[in-house]
C-alpha cells in the first residue's frame, strides 16, 4: 500500500528484538520505550497470569465434578471466583488486545515510529505490573483475597473481614494504567499519521483501538472513584455506601456498572478488530462496508455506555429505568450485526484460505454470536427474572469474553506471530489445538448455558442432583478446552526457539506492518511511508 | 523522497506540543469523570435528604470557604499571566506569577487544614461517635463532604508540586523552549482544580 521506499528497509537495519539501547539483558526490556518490546512486556505479563486465571476456573470446575465439599472449601470457592473473575478480567481480558496487539502494531499500521508518549506507555505497563502485585498481595495478607465476586458489591465489601481495601486498590491502579494506554493511543492516531494515511484509509484495526480508548477514558475514571470510595470506607468508615450509615448499595451497583459495562465493550472492541484485519487477509479481498465497520465501532462505544442499568434488573432499580435500559440494550445489537454481515459479505466469494488465524476468526464469529444472542436474551426484562445470577449469565458472559476476546486474541497472535518474532509455527499442532478448543469450549459453555436455563444458581460451590450430569460434562469440557490452550501455546513458544524463519508478508497482508521486515527494525521504518490507497486494496 | 522524510520529521516535531496538549486534555477529561462519579453520588442523596443537606451545610464555615475560592480564582489568573509572561519573553515576570499561583494554592491547603481541624475537633470526622448518632443525611453530607474536599485537596497539593516543579525548570534551563509546553499543560491542570473547587464551593457551603 506504501511507496517503493518501503522495500529496501531490510538492508543494515537492526530488528528490535536484537536492537542494542543504553541498557542491556532484562533492564533492556523492562526500562525500554519502544511500543514494541513493551507489547511484548505486556504479552508475557498476560500470558502468565492466564495460565495462573486457567488453573482457578479447573479448581472451580473440579469442585463442581462431585456433589458436596470435596475439593476445597464453601469459603475458598467463593475467594476462588472471585480471583478468577478479578485477574480474567482486570488482568487478562481488558489487557491483552490493546496492550499486547494494540501497542505492537498500531503505530505501525498508522505508519508511525513510536506511540505520541513513549515514556508514559512504559510507565503504563510498571503500573500493570504494580497492581497485579498488589493483588497477589492481597491473597497472603490480612483476611487473605476478597470473597466477594469480581463485583464488589456493597454492602457485603464492607462487612466482609477479606482483605477487600488491598484488593480493591489494586484496581484502582490497573484501571489507571488502562486510562494511560487509551490517551497514547487516542493521541498516536491524531497527531502521527503517515502522511497519506487519511481517517478513512486507517486499517479497522485502528478503528476499533480509537473507539476503545474512548471508553478506556471516559468511562475507567467512574469505576476508579468508586473503587477509591470502598477502600476510604474500609479505612476511615465513610459510609457512602453502607445502609446503616444512610447509604445506598443500588449507588454502587450503578457506579460500578457504569464503567463496568463499557468495559466488557473495552474488552469485545478491540477483538473485532482483530477479526476485521484478519478475514480480508485471507479471503484475499478488500472489506466490505469500510465506513460502516468504523462506525459501528464508534456505534457500539456509545450505545454500550448507556445500557449498565440492564445489570440491576432484579436489583430494585426503578421500572422505568429497567424499561430504558431494555431498549437501550437491544439498540447495541444493531452496530454489532453491522460488523457480522460485513465480515460474512468479505467472505462472500473470497478466495479463502482456511489457515489457522481465519480458523480461530471464524469461531470468534460462531461462539460471539451464540454470546450476542443469549446477551440479547437477558436484556429482555421477563427473561431476566428467570435467568438472573444463574449459569445461564456465567455461560453467556464466558462465549462474549473468551469466545469472542480471547478467541480474538489468538487468532490475532497467530496472524502476527511471524511478524512480531520473525518465525512461523506448526500450522498442523495450530490446526490440532484449534479443534480441541472448540469442542472442548462448547462442551463447557454451553452446557452451562442449559444448566441456568434450568436453574442452576451461579456462584453455588454444590449442586442438587438433577444438575449433576450437566456439570459432568462442563468438566470433562474444561478438561479438553485446558488441553487445547495449553497445546496452542507449547506450539508458539516452541516456534519462537525453532521454528523456521518467517517472510516479510507470510499472508500476503496489505497493512503496512507487512511492508516491513519481520521482526520489524527498531524504529519500524527507516522512512515515514507515504500512503497513497486504503489499507485493503489486494 | 528525502523532503517527504523531512516533512514527516518537521511535522512530528511540529506535533509533539499539539499532542502534549492532546493528551492534557484527555487527561483532564478523566479527571472529571473521576469527580463527577462523586457529583452523582452527591446529588442522588442530595435529592433524599433535602433538608438535612441544608441543615450540616449551615456548620461550614463559610468565611473560610469564600477566602479560599478567592485565593484559587485569583490563583488561575496568575498562573494564566505566567504563561503569557513566559509567551512573550519575559522570563522572571513568569516566575514571579508562577510563585504567587503556588503561594496561593499552598494557603489553600493551611485553610483546609485549620478548617478539617476545628470540624475533627468538634467531633465531626467520618465514623465519630458523634456523627453515629446524627441523621443519614447529615452522616451523607459529611462523608461527602470530607471525601470530595479530601479528593480535591489532593489535587491542589499535586498542581502546587507540579507548579513547583516546573518552576525549577524555568529557573535551571531558562532557555528551554520545553518549558513553555510544560508550563502551558500546568496551568490547565490548575484550572481544573479551580473549576472543580467553583462547585464544591457553593454546593457544600452556600446551600443553607
Amino acid at each position: 500500500m506504501a511507496s517503493h521506499a518501503l522495500t529496501h528497509t531490510g538492508h543494515g537495519e537492526i530488528n528490535y528484538l536484537d536492537y542494542k539501547g543504553k541498557y542491556s539483558g532484562i533492564l533492556g526490556w523492562i526500562f525500554s520505550t519502544d511500543h514494541k518490546r513493551i507489547g511484548l512486556l505486556y504479552l508475557s505479563g498476560v500470558t502468565l497470569f492466564f495460565v495462573v486465571g486457567i488453573f482457578l476456573g479447573l479448581m472451580l470446575r473440579l469442585e463442581q465434578l462431585t456433589m458436596g465439599e470435596t475439593v476445597v472449601s464453601a469459603r475458598t470457592y467463593n475467594t476462588l471466583f472471585t480471583l478468577h473473575g478479578v485477574i480474567m478480567i482486570f488482568l487478562i481480558v481488558i489487557p491483552a488486545i490493546p496492550a499486547v496487539l494494540g501497542n505492537f502494531f498500531l503505530p505501525i499500521q498508522v505508519g508511525a515510529k513510536d506511540v505520541a508518549f513513549p515514556r508514559l506507555n512504559l510507565f503504563s505497563w510498571w503500573l500493570y505490573m504494580t497492581g497485579a502485585v498488589l493483588a497477589l498481595v492481597s491473597l497472603f495478607t490480612k483476611g487473605g483475597f476478597p470473597d466477594t465476586g469480581w463485583t464488589f458489591y456493597a454492602p457485603y465489601n464492607i462487612r466482609t473481614t477479606t482483605n477487600v481495601p488491598l484488593a480493591v486498590f489494586a484496581v484502582f491502579i490497573l484501571g489507571f494504567s488502562s486510562i494511560l494506554t487509551g490517551l497514547n493511543f487516542i493521541t498516536t492516531v491524531h497527531r502521527l499519521r503517515a502522511p497519506g494515511m487519511t481517517w478513512f484509509r486507517l486499517p479497522l484495526f485502528v478503528w476499533a483501538l480509537y473507539a476503545t480508548s474512548w471508553i478506556q477514558i471516559l468511562a475507567t475514571p467512574v469505576v476508579g472513584i468508586t473503587m477509591l470510595l470502598i477502600f476510604f470506607e474500609r479505612l476511615t468508615g465513610v459510609g457512602i455506601f453502607d445502609p446503616a450509615k444512610g447509604g445506598d448499595p443500588i449507588l454502587y451497583q450503578h457506579l460500578f456498572w457504569i464503567y463496568s459495562h463499557p468495559a466488557v465493550y473495552i474488552m469485545i472492541l478491540p477483538g473485532m478488530g482483530v477479526v476485521t484485519e484478519i478475514i480480508p487477509t485471507f479471503a484475499r479481498r478488500t472489506i466490505f462496508g469500510y465506513k460502516a465497520i468504523a462506525a459501528s465501532s464508534l456505534g457500539i462505544a456509545l450505545a454500550g455506555s448507556l445500557v449498565w442499568g440492564h445489570h440491576m434488573f432484579v436489583s430494585g432499580q426503578s421500572y422505568t429505568a429497567s424499561v430504558v435500559f431494555s431498549l437501550l440494550t437491544f439498540l447495541v445489537a444493531i452496530p454489532t450485526a453491522i460488523k457480522v454481515f460485513n465480515w460474512v459479505a468479505t467472505l462472500y466469494k473470497g478466495s479463502i484460505h482456511l489457515e489457522p488465524p481465519l480458523l480461530y476468526a471464524l469461531s470468534f464469529i460462531f461462539l460471539f454470536m451464540i454470546g450476542g444472542f443469549t446477551g440479547v436474551m437477558l436484556g429482555v426484562l421477563s427473561v431476566d427474572v428467570h435467568l438472573h445470577d444463574t449459569y445461564f449469565v456465567v455461560g453467556h458472559f464466558h462465549y462474549v469474553m473468551f469466545g469472542g476476546t480471547m478467541m480474538a486474541f489468538i487468532a490475532g497472535m497467530h496472524y502476527w506471530f511471524p511478524k512480531m518474532f520473525g518465525r512461523m509455527y506448526n500450522k498442523r499442532v495450530a490446526t490440532l489445538a484449534w479443534a480441541l478448543i472448540f469442542i472442548g469450549f462448547n462442551m463447557l459453555y454451553f452446557t452451562m448455558l442449559i444448566l441456568g436455563f434450568e436453574g442452576m444458581p451461579r456462584r453455588y460451590y454444590d449442586h442438587l442432583p438433577q444438575y449433576h450430569s450437566g456439570h459432568v460434562v462442563a468438566t470433562v469440557g474444561s478438561w479438553i478446552l485446558v488441553l487445547g490452550l495449553l497445546i496452542m501455546i507449547i506450539n508458539l513458544v516452541r516456534a519462537l526457539k525453532s521454528g523456521p524463519k518467517a517472510e516479510a508478508n507470510p499472508w500476503q497482508g496489505t497493512t503496512l506492518e507487512w511492508q516491513v521486515p519481520s521482526p520489524p527494525p527498531h524504529e519500524n521504518f527507516e522512512e515515514i511511508p507515504v500512503v497513497d490507497r486504503g489499507p485493503y486494496d489486494h | 523522497m528525502s523532503s517527504v522524510a523531512e516533512t514527516a520529521v518537521h511535522e512530528e516535531k511540529h506535533s509533539d506540543v499539539i499532542g502534549a496538549k492532546m493528551g492534557m486534555w484527555l487527561f483532564l477529561f478523566t479527571e472529571l469523570l473521576l469527580f463527577g462519579g462523586m457529583f452523582i453520588l452527591y446529588a442522588a442523596y442530595r435529592a433524599k435528604h433535602q433538608h438535612e443537606f441544608f441543615l450540616s451545610s449551615a456548620e461550614l464555615n463559610m468565611p473560610i470557604g469564600t477566602l479560599n475560592t478567592a485565593l484559587l480564582l485569583t490563583s488561575s489568573l496568575t498562573v494564566a499571566l505566567s504563561i503569557e509572561a513566559l509567551r512573550r519573553g519575559s522570563r522572571n515576570l513568569s516566575k514571579l506569577f508562577l510563585l504567587a499561583t503556588i503561594v496561593m494554592g499552598f494557603g489553600f491547603l493551611v485553610n483546609k487544614y485549620f478548617e478539617w481541624s476545628a470540624k475533627i475537633h468538634h467531633g465531626i470526622y467520618p465514623n465519630s461517635p458523634e456523627l453515629l448518632k446524627a441523621s443519614a443525611g447529615e452522616q451523607l453530607f459529611f462523608s461527602l463532604y470530607y471525601v470530595m474536599t479530601g479528593l480535591h485537596g489532593l489535587h491542589v497539593l499535586v498542581g502546587v508540586l507540579v507548579l513547583g516543579w516546573i518552576y525549577t525548570l524555568i529557573q535551571k534551563n531558562p532557555t528551554d523552549p520545553g518549558n513553555f509546553i510544560k508550563l502551558e499543560n500546568g496551568g490547565l491542570y490548575w484550572h481544573l482544580v479551580d473549576v472543580i473547587w467553583i462547585f464544591l464551593f457553593p454546593l457544600f457551603y452556600l446551600i443553607s
